[in-house]
């Protein structure tokens, strides 16, 4: 019984510190970049950039500082979920603001 | 009485836990650490997303009113200044770098690093706030906080502005430049809200410095920590899209 305890407290992952720091250099090189990106005149496609860093730097984040990459498949799915339906939620405001009086206002 | 541990499991002879051997922070309910360590992080996700959903209709507000107010919005976020905005992006991904360096330490029951990852994380926090208080004071001195006292000088007349007549910033009509208003109405609240989080966390970073230096969460139980990590990398999150959408996305949208 204990060594099955034992046996089961060991599958807890660990991840290595060695991730963490490469991690956290790709966040500084990115946020480096997003701040460089502004002073660039690229018209409609600032914000589109900035959004763009700013999801990849998310991802980094959820996938390693907060372990979702190791996690069980109850938690990516959760976390998968979450996003998704952030995102309907999003989409459908917008598709109604869109639709109706735009210019109007 | 019967053998078996299901039947004896709670009965007056299992007192003192004499019925099977598990670590002593494996409650009852649960068949095993495992279980029991899926079932908090399931349950901390559920609470960030119920967070996100919160963050997100600020966010959301935010994308409509910039879109309909579009020169209310650029003029407004040239008020904000991008050197304390990048630095306090670093202070935080650094302090969630400590964080989860500290949940490292804690895995690996090294009980000194943990204390001092957690007493940095604890630092950067405070820096950040500290920070945020000097960009809130500059809103304060000029009259941007939405409220009786909202001035809107430094969109009518730019030039009287530094930080608007750096940016160009040509004079607003009066209803535009009214609009602003609503701009720093998201920005305190996405900000302050986000503000409020960071106070919370480095609340409970407190009482978990105290904790660690009496030996908790270094005994191979690492829930608490792990969990809070959790929830100090969402804040983190927060801020890594508030940073671009409030500070940079207008820097160019004027000309």
């Amino acid at each position: 019984m204990t060594e099955e305890k034992e046996l089961l407290e060991t599958q807890h992952h660990v991840v290595s510190p060695k991730i963490y720091v490469a991690v956290f250099l790709s966040l500084l090189v990115f946020t480096g970049l997003t701040v460089g990106a502004s002073y660039i005149e690229m018209g409609v496609f600032n914000p589109i950039v900035a959004i763009a860093i700013a999801c990849i730097k998310m991802v980094l984040v959820v996938l390693f500082f907060m372990h979702v990459r190791y996690s069980t498949k109850l938690t990516m799915l959760t976390v998968g979920c979450g996003f998704f339906m952030f995102l309907v939620l999003i989409s459908m405001t917008l598709a109604d603001y869109i639709s109706r009086a735009w210019g109007q206002w | 009485m019967s053998d078996s541990p299901a039947i004896i499991h709670g009965a007056p002879e299992a007192e003192g836990h004499g019925h099977h051997a598990h670590p002593p922070y494996l409650r009852h309910h649960f068949e095993s650490v495992e279980q029991q360590a899926d079932t908090t992080n399931f349950a901390m996700w559920l609470f960030l997303l119920t967070e996100i959903m919160f963050f997100g209709g600020l966010f959301t507000a935010y994308l409509i009113y910039r879109n309909w107010y579009y020169p209310a919005f650029v003029a407004a976020s040239h008020q904000l200044n991008i050197f304390w905005g990048t630095l306090n992006t670093l202070l935080l991904i650094t302090s969630s770098f400590t964080m989860a360096m500290g949940v490292w330490c804690a895995e690996t029951r090294k009980q000194s690093g943990l204390v001092l990852c957690l007493i940095l994380t604890f630092i950067l926090g405070i820096g950040f706030l500290g920070i945020k208080t000097i960009e809130y004071k500059e809103k304060i001195e000029k009259h941007h906080v939405p409220g009786f006292h909202y001035s809107l000088n430094s969109f009518l007349n730019p030039d009287s502005d530094e930080a608007a007549k750096a940016a160009g910033d040509k004079p607003l009509p009066l209803d535009m430049a009214r609009h602003t208003e609503i701009y720093f109405s998201l920005y305190f609240a996405m900000t302050g809200m986000h503000a409020l989080h960071m106070i919370i966390g480095i609340g409970i970073l407190g009482f978990m410095i105290f904790r660690a230096r009496a030996g908790a969460y270094t005994n191979g139980h690492v829930t608490f920590v792990e969990n809070f990590g959790l929830y100090w990398h969402f804040v983190d999150i927060v801020w890594i899209f508030l940073f671009p959408l409030l500070y940079l996305i207008s820097r160019h949208a004027n000309q």
